[in-house]
């Protein structure tokens, strides 16, 4: 509990993990806020129910709050007048009006803090992706700072835990992505960074993924621990081994 | 959202993007034209023919042809059971029909498009008016663009928003050279641009557009003369899919003994992930392209 995730993916796609997260936090009865920037809930909805989740339940039994970015987007650029002054919408920020994210955390807030009749076990927010904001326009200070109020909200006061996307490719030329993955790294209390094999494509192996547990955080001289495995992606599941040892090759 | 990296001259991601369109001419799909450069009406006088079932396989020439089992004249005697299935085809792509084929020699002809509706975007003759959607900072000509897109969403109701107009077609929209000079965007002509964020905030507003209805588009962009990385790295992620065109034209691969028969190579960056886990890769990861006088092909 309290505890902040980071999922970062470099020459490849680290949505799977997003997926199960999702799944993984509905199934063990946490309260859900997903942020989800980039698409669609069908295609969340479609996915979850072949890891056996459904979103549509989720959402009508009230676990699970969804923010299509998308949709927020739309309605923000070609909606009618303005918002009634009490409900800014959550991207506010792509307005001319505003360049801080307080709108989003806002809502965030708002979403998870529970109210009298909530029975759910600890609230969760998911975020994919962050590096999504920055391509809109947001400062990379504004997204450390949204990231900030939410971790004292979310981990902090509520216990809860928040886990994030961001991508990273190597040689990066984007300076502010850069400086935002590498500052969230820091304080990560998990980080599970999937690669892209440097080999190429291999249709066995999709990648490699390394978990780094965050222990030097906890001041006791230790240094972190990091696993490493392969994995392949099927349509419902993921297998992971120990590398070298894919199924193709035993 | 297809996006494709424009080859140095515009040559061959031009011929994609009249290809991609002849096929919505081809299966009754709507079409929605931009350009900043060429009038649309100009681009679609010249879309290549299609070819029909006889001829395609002609032109196809001595490479293995697929013969569809309902051409197989003979009749089988004593193996009557296996009358029905496709003969062995030698190149066992070819066999595979996804999408119609096309003679770049020869112009579309007018009676394809009758009934098709076209709806066209040509800069320099659309309003300067201010566009009535918020226009967040964004570069007026895109902001004009989704505009213009936004309302044909909704007035042919691609966007299932009117219970009336049960729309039985998709929108296929394709926009040319987008981040050039001509759309009044200077990330192609600076290396410092004023305002490195109005192209991604509208493959962000685009894509929503696109996620809401039924719809697909296709964008070129001359992301050779991008000179700020970090704009390509955050299109890729704000797209669906990616693929760039790199002709050899005056580069030192046009000699390569290797690339003889090629006119240059198609580097796919993304593919589309939706709606599962998995992606459908494909197990040839070098492509190359050639244009021959009658067709252009991908190997």
């Amino acid at each position: 509990q309290g505890k902040f995730t980071l999922l970062r993916d470099t020459r490849t796609d680290g949505s799977f993990l997003v997926h199960h997260f999702l799944s993984f936090y509905l199934r063990a009865g946490c309260k859900v806020c997903f942020v989800a920037l980039l698409q669609s809930f069908s295609h969340y909805n479609i996915v979850a129910q072949k890891l056996g989740v459904s979103l549509t339940a989720a959402k009508e039994r009230g676990q699970l709050v969804f923010l299509e970015g998308l949709k927020s987007c739309l309605d923000l650029v070609f909606g009618e007048e303005e918002e009634q002054p009490g409900q800014p919408s959550p991207l506010q920020f792509l307005s001319e009006s505003t360049s801080d994210l307080k709108a989003l955390f806002d809502f965030v807030r708002t979403s998870l803090t529970p109210n009298g009749s909530d029975s759910w076990k600890g609230p969760v927010l998911l975020v994919d992706d962050l590096s999504v904001l920055l391509s809109v326009g947001a400062a990379p200070v504004a997204v450390l700072d949204f990231i900030h109020y939410c971790r004292a909200a979310v981990c902090s006061q509520l216990k809860g835990n928040i886990v994030v996307l961001v991508h990273s490719n190597e040689d990066s030329e984007d300076e502010e992505n850069e400086l935002v993955v590498n500052s969230l790294c820091h304080h990560s209390d998990l980080i599970l960074w999937v690669e892209g094999l440097a080999t190429g494509f291999c249709k066995d192996v999709h990648g490699q993924i390394k978990i780094i547990k965050r222990v030097s955080l906890q001041l006791t001289a230790e240094p972190d621990l990091i696993q490493i495995y392969q994995y392949k992606i099927q349509d419902k599941n993921v297998t992971f081994f120990a590398r070298g040892l894919s199924a193709a090759v035993l | 959202l297809v996006f494709t990296e424009e080859d140095t001259y515009g040559l061959y991601s031009n011929l994609l993007f009249k290809y991609f369109l002849a096929e919505g001419v081809v299966c009754g799909h709507d079409l929605f034209v931009a350009s900043a450069k060429e009038h649309p009406d100009n681009i679609l006088k010249e879309l290549p023919a299609p070819l029909l079932d006889d001829t395609y396989r002609n032109e196809l020439g001595e490479e293995g042809t697929a013969v569809k089992s309902e051409d197989f004249q003979d009749s089988m005697k004593i193996a009557w059971r296996y009358q029905n299935l496709p003969k062995m085809e030698a190149s066992p792509t070819s066999s595979t029909k996804f999408g119609h084929y096309y003679d770049i020699s020869k112009r579309m002809s007018p009676e394809l498009f009758q009934s098709i509706k076209r709806h066209s975007f040509y800069l320099h003759e659309e309003s300067s008016l201010e566009p009535k959607m918020k226009a967040c900072n964004m570069n007026s000509a895109y902001a004009r663009l989704l505009q213009s897109i936004q309302r044909i969403i909704y007035q042919e109701g691609f966007d299932g928003s009117d219970p009336q107009k049960k729309q039985k077609t998709i929108l296929r929209i394709g926009i040319q050279s987008l981040g050039s000079l001509l759309w009044g965007d200077d990330i192609c002509s600076s290396d410092t641009p004023e305002d490195i964020h109005s192209l991604t905030k509208f493959l962000y507003v685009l894509r929503g557009l696109l996620r809401k209805s039924l719809s697909a588009c296709i964008i070129t962009v001359p992301a050779h003369l991008i000179q700020n990385k970090a704009i390509m790295e955050r299109v890729t992620n704000l797209s669906d899919m990616v693929v760039g065109l790199e002709s050899f034209i005056g580069s030192e691969r046009e000699t390569n003994p290797l690339y003889k028969d090629y006119h240059g190579l198609v580097h796919v960056h993304q593919i589309p992930r939706l709606n599962s886990l998995i992606c459908d890769v494909s197990d040839t990861k070098d492509l190359a392209f050639r244009l021959k006088r009658k067709l252009f092909t991908i190997e």
